[in-house]
């Protein structure tokens, strides 16, 4: 077995290689148009929003409810994680598998200081009475910004499912490959985030 | 057929040089409206037009800088996929605020 493998090893993986580039090509074109998808769920809970988002039912608007420096640290948190997640790529790219945890780790800190964050407003929102159920314009902000917080909360458990297969698998190839459609998901949940800021947070004090 | 965003095999001081120009616009394009809006001053639809301008740059921050969408033939199926979606977003959003709006003028 051992002598014949080493012949049929070359020509099989020659092939294989050249068929796993196009594979993992395909595989993150494929991730790109979900993100597509998911693109067009956050235009429809925009969409949802502007048409709501003057309908207070005598409760509170933007104006008293946002603190705009608490959603500026919320923004810095996902934009230094973007950067922290630029990281990751650069370490996996010159195979340094503990620089990949090691950044991985901090992007993983940096997300989970930006939904710590966002959870304590909402809870405090809750608590003083203006949850969902009070306004058509709240039911509408707690859809848009919950929805893009759970896609960074399962952003988190990617993330911290990748630190455990890089540590026990190594930089395999197909870890590279999931590592890039994760960096690729992460950049998008911040360009989302950055129309949420905009439109609902600054747009809602103004 | 190459569809990677973000190209593995690019290079890697250019990778870094890109991630930090990216931070650092996004880190200004950040700044700017916040400032305009907390420390006030301006007309409502001068500050409507800054935020929204450096909201629109700094999505082409990101895609250009972070996600590597930069009109290479490797990215162009990508670039394609995002016009459509934006296309489809402009309708779904448009759409609705026209719609919505009218229907609400009529019931005055």
């Amino acid at each position: 077995m051992s002598s014949v493998e080493p012949v049929l090893g070359n020509g099989v993986s020659h092939d294989a290689a050249h068929e796993h580039h196009d594979t993992y090509g395909n595989l993150a074109f494929g991730f790109w148009i979900y993100l597509m998808t998911d693109l067009i769920l956050f235009a429809s809970l925009f969409a949802t929003f502007a048409v709501l988002s003057h309908n207070f039912a005598g409760g509170p608007t933007g104006k008293d409810l946002f603190d705009l420096p608490y959603t500026f640290g919320e923004t810095l948190c996902l934009l230094f994680s973007s950067a922290t997640c630029g990281m990751v790529m650069i370490a996996v790219h010159h195979d340094k598998k503990y620089y990949t945890v090691a950044w991985l780790a901090l992007t993983f800190i940096l997300g989970l200081g930006f939904i710590s964050m966002e959870v304590h407003e909402f809870y405090d929102m809750i608590l003083a009475g203006h949850g969902p159920s009070r306004s058509g314009y709240l039911s509408a902000f707690f859809t848009l910004v919950g929805t893009h917080g759970t896609h960074v909360s399962f952003g988190l458990i990617w993330m911290a499912i990748m630190m455990w297969q890089v540590l026990k698998y190594g930089l395999t190839t197909s870890i590279q490959s999931r590592l890039l459609r994760l960096s690729m998901f992460w950049h998008f949940l911040d360009i989302v985030w950055i129309s949420v800021f905009t439109i609902v947070y600054l747009l809602g004090v103004l | 057929m190459n569809h990677a965003v973000i190209d593995p095999s690019g290079a890697s001081e250019a990778t870094l040089k890109s991630y930090g120009t990216g931070f650092i616009l996004s880190i200004i394009l950040t700044v700017i409206p916040f400032g305009f809006v907390i420390y006030g001053g301006l007309s409502q639809s001068l500050a409507i037009a800054i935020i929204f301008a450096a909201a629109t740059l700094q999505i082409f921050v990101h895609l250009y800088y972070f996600l590597h969408l930069n009109g290479s033939s490797s990215a162009h199926w990508n670039t394609l996929a995002l016009m459509f979606s934006v296309l489809i977003m402009a309708l779904i959003i448009g759409g609705t605020i026209w719609i919505m709006y009218h229907l609400h003028y009529r019931l005055i």
